[in-house]
């Protein structure tokens, strides 16, 4: 509850119209900002404020504010506020200034936040070149916990977690922020100022505007650190942390200009062409806001993502003989880079396209690189209940390591389809049909051995006997692009077929 | 309506862009990186962003703040990189921002492996990160169930202005099924409380943060009183035979197609065996577990995990009628076998489960 006091309160100086008049967000003591005398937060707020007003942005501004003393940002800014998770506030800005690339967002942090757990934060929003403005206020201490070291704590300084002062041999050495993140290509200007005395205090002001006005003019990633004082966790008068920011900090953190592009940034973005779907502009190092084809119509959504019914394939369900039960289940297997999931795709495409219900499950990831590959294809007139073909009535085995694998899972007047001269004579089963082949030389014949995959689909094709032509011819045309593939996988899949009827013959 | 062969991954991605989705913050880990693929080639072609973060926290992070901006944002990944989420999401249902997030789970703990598990269910249904919160979570097992909960998703998120989880295996994330979507692309709205840096949204501001202990508290209560608002409403399940069921297998995922497989298998030999497949998490489906309870004598839940799920369907039951339980990890699918012969011993005992040798062992000891 604000105190009778506060309620009397007339503001008499000239107050930031980016100010809130009174700040009605805060508990009590509404007229006060809560950091403490000499605390160099409110100095920055001010400037901030100021800065806002004079590039006539208050409406468009969004500040992200931290964890750390710089917490209660929205207490006192009349702008669009959000609040970040602690070290996160570059992260939020990044997305926030993607979503309302008009907006002016202000990512303020302390030295806790920014250079410690939000280390990662900076250093990417830096490198991606986003156009927001960091103020990142040092004051060498977690302040708002009670006084704890922090990355940018001065070598020999004492804190409740350096009790014998920062000691380099077990504590590392002060990180110096600015230089650190000056060494990436993409942020457009990063400058350390101080509030140690007057002089330094007019240039802050200088150089927080400047970071402002940067983005502004769509210059890119600014970053102002401000070594600020914090005279209740240093111990020291005011005045006393003032002259420390001076005499002491500054010897650490160097002020000064450690990066700007902005002159050059200035003279190509006026080369940016008027028009955002011109294709060709200048890189600036700054990010391309712009979408490829800016917010199309919602009707032309599914067309965009290729879903459009319009544009999908009739199908040949048509030519699907309606008198012959199917049920497919089927896994292929053998070594990456034989065109297994490609067997399996072709299949269910093939399926898909007759009109029937299909499912194709691969076997992912780092085995698909190093070795063995298999998927499970189901192909059914009933809709597929599992798509996983644990029992398969037919069962491609491009190599001996996957006949040995699966050929027991085989069902009974189920088949075995192996790539091989001889079929190993323990894997032979009662009820359990073989169609061994030499695929892959057979393949080599037709042009590639890398074709085997198609010449055994053929046979498996002409052994299930249910899949008409035309759907199988489209679903190859969908899924290989390069004719010369096609035109060979076409043969291929004829000879596997051809291979299949032979082998009958010699039965 | 014609039908495409599609990978679950990819479907979730369109499915979110026909729903108003205009963002995509993420981090690549398998078994989900096709999603931010998809996304990277179909969020800038729709007028939407797309930023691969340079880690987990600062994709869910970054989901803060594109949500603060009043825009449909979402981001994928998989066990790991959802351990790591947890601050950001704990954040945003804090803050009260909407987002849907993909967890297209794996093997764990730690790293794991890249097979399909279902050990992610406690740090996505129960809430992994700190504070009273929940997310609502939805458990697709086809692809065209991961189109069409993902746009169930988007809008349960902002309904609720809550994080909402879509909980998929490897399995459904990586298969491919035919798929169909909605022809017409929703449009969305800048919500009233979101800053986008405009005049009219100046005053807005998003937080977490409540120092006053009454407030908070308050805060917490609105938080859990729309939490009893979605388990009124949006609890769904999906029953397979459970007409006259008396053993009712549970199952989310991968698992709810062995179970139906298994089941009609069953049925043909003259058992009465059902499905009941959670599609919703949280809100967990309560009621249909008490009115199946009614003629079933058993339940008995299949899962791909040393054993979360069954927690809750313990507790949807409350002791009325015993719980059986299978369950493979470390990327092993109960097989179609194994589940069968459980229901054909249920069918057997009768649904009472006698204790084995070991456990009468343990039992003599004390």
């Amino acid at each position: 509850m604000p105190t009778e006091t506060a309620a009397e309160y007339v503001v008499a100086q000239a107050r930031a119209r980016s100010f809130y008049e009174r700040y009605e967000r805060k508990e009590d003591l509404q007229h006060q900002t809560h950091f403490c005398p000499g605390c160099g937060h409110g100095v920055v707020h001010k400037m901030i404020a100021k800065a806002i007003d004079d590039l006539g942005v208050q409406d468009r501004t969004i500040m992200v504010g931290p964890v750390g003393c710089g917490v209660f940002t929205y207490y006192y800014f009349d702008v669009g506020n959000v609040q970040a998770a602690h070290g996160r506030a570059p992260a939020v800005a990044t997305a926030m200034k993607r979503s309302r690339p008009e907006s002016i967002v202000i990512s303020y942090q302390g030295d806790g936040d920014l250079s410690a757990i939000g280390s990662a934060e900076i250093l990417h929003a830096a490198n991606r070149g986003e156009n927001i403005t960091v103020i990142f206020v040092n004051n060498a201490i977690y302040s708002m916990t009670g006084g704890q070291a922090a990355p940018t704590t001065l070598l020999g300084m004492k804190s409740t977690t350096t009790p014998n002062g920062r000691n380099a041999a077990t504590d590392g050495y002060p990180l110096h922020v600015s230089e650190l993140l000056s060494t990436l290509q993409a942020p457009a200007y990063i400058e350390r100022v101080g509030l140690g005395d007057n002089k330094q205090i007019a240039q802050t002001a200088r150089a927080i505007k400047r970071g402002l006005e940067n983005q502004v003019r769509g210059l890119g990633f600014s970053l102002i650190e401000v070594l600020s004082p914090c005279p209740t966790i240093w111990k020291l008068t005011p005045v006393e942390a003032q002259h420390w920011v001076r005499d002491v900090m500054e010897k650490e953190f160097r002020l000064g200009v450690f990066c700007d592009r902005t002159k050059e940034r200035t003279e190509k973005a006026d080369l940016r062409p008027a028009d955002p779907g011109s294709s060709s502009h200048p890189s600036v190092g700054t990010p391309d806001l712009r979408p490829v084809t800016p917010n199309p119509a919602l009707e032309e959504l599914p067309r965009i993502l290729g879903v459009a019914e319009e544009d999908l394939p009739e199908g040949n369900a048509a030519a699907l003989a309606d008198n012959k039960a199917i049920d497919l289940e089927v896994r292929i297997a053998g070594f990456g880079g034989q065109g297994v999931l490609l067997f399996g795709e072709v299949l269910a495409e093939a399926g898909l396209d007759a009109g029937l219900e299909v499912s194709w499950l691969p076997s992912y990831g780092p085995e698909m690189r190093s070795g063995t590959s298999n998927c499970h294809v189901r192909l059914s007139r009933q809709s597929i209940d599992s798509p996983l073909v644990t029992a398969p009535n037919v069962l491609v085995a491009m190599n001996e390591p996957s006949l040995r694998k699966f050929d027991k899972s085989v069902r009974a007047d189920g088949w075995v389809i192996y790539n091989g001269q001889e079929f190993p004579a323990d894997c032979v089963r009662d009820g359990v049909h073989v169609l061994a082949l030499p695929f892959t030389e057979l393949a080599d014949e037709l042009g590639d051995k890398r074709a085997a995959n198609m010449v055994m689909l053929g046979a498996l094709l002409e052994i299930a006997g249910a899949l008409p032509q035309a759907s199988i011819d489209d679903a190859l045309r969908r899924l290989v692009k390069n004719p010369r593939w096609v035109e060979l996988d076409e043969r291929a899949l004829a000879r596997g077929r051809e291979l299949y009827r032979e082998s009958l013959v010699e039965v | 309506m014609r039908k495409q062969l599609m990978k679950g991954n990819e479907a979730i991605v369109k499915s979110a862009i026909l729903a108003g989705c205009r963002a995509f913050y993420g981090y690549p880990i398998t078994p989900a990186s096709e999603i931010a693929e998809a996304a990277a080639e179909f969020m800038p072609r729709t007028g939407g962003v797309y930023v691969q973060a340079e880690s987990e926290v600062a994709a869910i992070n970054m989901l803060y703040g594109a949500a603060s901006a009043g825009v449909r944002a979402m981001t994928a990944s998989s066990g790991p990189g959802i351990s790591l989420m947890q601050e950001g999401i704990s954040y945003m249902a804090g803050a009260e921002l909407p987002c849907v997030i993909a967890d297209i789970t794996r093997g764990g703990p730690g790293l794991g492996n890249i097979g399909a598990e279902q050990g992610d269910y406690h740090q996505v249904v129960k809430g992994g990160g700190h504070g009273n919160y929940r997310t609502i979570v939805l458990a697709p097992h086809s692809v065209q169930e991961m189109a069409d909960l993902t746009a169930l998703a988007f809008e349960l998120a902002d309904r609720y202005r809550n994080p909402v989880v879509i909980l998929a295996d490897g399995f459904i994330g990586q298969m491919m099924e035919p798929v169909e979507f909605p022809q017409t692309a929703t449009a969305t709205h800048l919500p009233e409380w979101a800053v986008a840096g405009t005049a009219a949204s100046r005053g807005n501001l998003i937080t977490s943060l409540e120092l006053d202990f009454d407030k908070l508290e308050k805060h917490v209560r609105a938080l859990e009183a729309k939490y009893k608002v979605a388990e009124r409403h949006e609890a769904r399940a999906e029953e397979w035979m459970t007409a006259d069921a008396e053993i009712v297998l549970v199952g989310y995922g991968i698992v709810g197609r062995i179970l139906k497989a298994v089941t009609a298998e069953a049925r043909a030999a003259g058992i009465k065996v059902g499905v009941l497949r959670p599609i919703t998490l949280y809100p967990f489906p309560v009621v249909q577990f008490q009115r199946l309870a009614f003629n079933a004598r058993v339940f008995a839940v299949v899962e791909m995990s040393t054993g979360q799920l069954i927690e809750d369907v313990k507790l949807a039951l409350n002791g009325s009628r015993p719980v059986e339980f299978l369950s493979r990890v470390g990327g092993n699918v109960p097989s179609h076998d194994e589940v069968l012969a459980l229901v054909h011993e249920l069918a057997r005992r009768g649904g009472v489960t006698q204790p084995t040798q070991e456990e009468e062992r343990v039992a003599n000891a004390y």
